[in-house]
């Protein structure tokens, strides 16, 4: 594939044309020809200046509403903006519905409200493949905040936790389990607690449990988590949750911290991809050796990676 | 190596809210292995297509049970050549009487399924459509 041939597109996400942006993820999405080209054509200073804000939390806790929100509010600042809403492909069908959009449709005519709505292929740990990707080309036309929805969350879907400079993990109460059941994970990585439908039954409660969390982890690690409380529905808390995350970036900015989960994401992102790449050939290997399926898997990966290889011990 | 995926928008614009239809066809889509950007009810022309736009979609497909198809699905065709993307085909459903469909066609619409058209025969038009939209997809 010649560069020349995707001049115009490249040209297009320079310019913030929306077709450019939709067309370059898709293509990137794909894992097609174009992918490398468009990757390496980014514009490297917009992608380190963005702000990459996770939303995660179980299933109906409100992360679209919220997100809705916040797509407000930073549009009252005139920030330009992006947001990959991630929902899960099924295990059966490799289809999916992709409907996080549903509560961003009063920002669609916004030309500088970008929302690509992407299925997670397969992927565990809550995004997909492209999620990073998408998050550069975003970045390269101008987004100056990019924020990321994932699927809803259980116990371990934290990868999010690693592709964002900044988590926000959403809850709502009357979902008292699914707390006890994060309490081993996500609890403990994310940056801001938002106890969102705080005007429901058992939000006060939540909010001191989830007080007291932050206080046990400042006391633990000297981690400052900021907790907050919002109603997404009518945007109450939004401008404050927003502040307490501009708070925590300028600290992590000014301490180093935003530098090494950045360095941190780009190395376990390469890692994903490498393991990614090698994959096909590895089940290749297996599949050769299938007559003698003996033994322990472990030791036989071993064996399998002897024979390409790639030694392990 | 590429994957092939299709991305479809579903949709319903107008002020008509019963959306039975449209969900039922997402699910459907869904379970043939399509990426459905479900977009829900009352939205304007302009809204479906700066969606399927943004969503890089192949297709979108829209729903009406309201009698305004006639004025509502040319529209949508309209607001997506404006948009720069008149390479996306539209394909409609719903309460639509048979006098409709060719007034539908001359405008732009690339098919038109009324009540009791088998499910995988729409299943095969979203397929060819999509399938056609990604063979001459310009970059």
């Amino acid at each position: 594939m010649a560069k020349t041939a995707l001049t115009p597109m490249l040209n297009g996400l320079r310019n913030q044309d929306p077709r450019a942006i939709g067309r370059a993820i898709s293509l990137v999405e794909d894992n097609a020809p174009e992918a490398d080209i468009i990757l390496s054509s980014l514009d490297e200073d917009l992608v380190n200046e963005a702000t990459v804000l996770g939303i995660t939390g179980p299933p109906g806790a409100g992360k679209s509403t919220l997100t809705s929100q916040i797509i407000s509010t930073c549009r009252a600042r005139d920030e330009r903006i992006g947001i990959i809403a991630i929902d899960p492909t099924s295990p059966l069908s490799g289809g999916a519905i992709l409907g996080d959009r549903v509560r961003m449709m009063r920002h669609s005519l916004d030309r500088d409200v970008i929302v690509r709505s992407m299925a997670t292929r397969g992927r565990l740990g809550g995004l997909c493949g492209a999620a990073g990707a998408a998050v550069r080309i975003m970045a390269s036309s101008g987004c100056k905040r990019i924020i990321i929805e994932t699927v809803g969350v259980g116990q371990s879907e934290m990868d999010i936790i690693r592709l964002a400079d900044i988590t926000a993990l959403v809850m709502a109460p009357g979902l008292g389990d699914d707390i006890q059941a994060m309490k081993a994970g996500l609890l403990e990585v994310a940056d801001v607690l938002v106890i969102n439908k705080g005007d429901m039954n058992g939000a006060e409660a939540l909010f001191m449990d989830m007080e007291a969390v932050a206080r046990e982890r400042k006391e633990q690690y000297s981690r400052v988590i900021a907790v907050c409380r919002t109603v997404a529905r009518e945007g109450t808390g939004v401008e404050e949750l927003l502040n307490e995350i501009a708070t925590i970036e300028n600290q992590y900015r000014a301490s180093g911290e935003h530098g090494r989960r950045r360095n941190q994401s780009y190395d376990l992102e390469v890692l994903d991809w490498a393991i990614e790449m090698i994959r096909p050939q590895i089940l290749q290997t297996i599949k050769k050796d299938s007559k003698k399926r003996w033994g322990d898997p472990k030791i036989q990966a071993k064996n399998i990676l002897k024979t390409m290889g790639l030694d392990y011990d | 190596m590429t994957e092939k995926k299709y991305r479809v928008l579903i949709g319903k614009p107008g002020l008509d809210g019963h959306d039975r239809g449209a969900k039922f066809i997402a699910r459907a889509l869904r379970d043939n292995g399509f990426e459905v950007i479900y977009t829900g009810i009352r939205r304007s022309p302009e809204e479906i297509a700066a969606a399927a736009v943004q969503e890089d979609v192949a297709a979108v497909g829209l729903s009406s049970l309201s009698g305004a198809h006639i004025r509502l699905f040319p529209a949508v065709v309209e607001c997506l050549s404006k948009a720069g993307a008149a390479d996306i085909p539209v394909l409609g459903g719903g309460v639509i009487p048979d006098e409709d469909i060719d007034i539908l066609k001359e405008k732009g619409v690339e098919a038109i399924f009324t009540p009791g058209t088998p499910v995988d025969q729409i299943i095969e038009a979203f397929t060819a459509a999509c399938s056609n939209h990604h063979k001459k997809r310009n970059l």
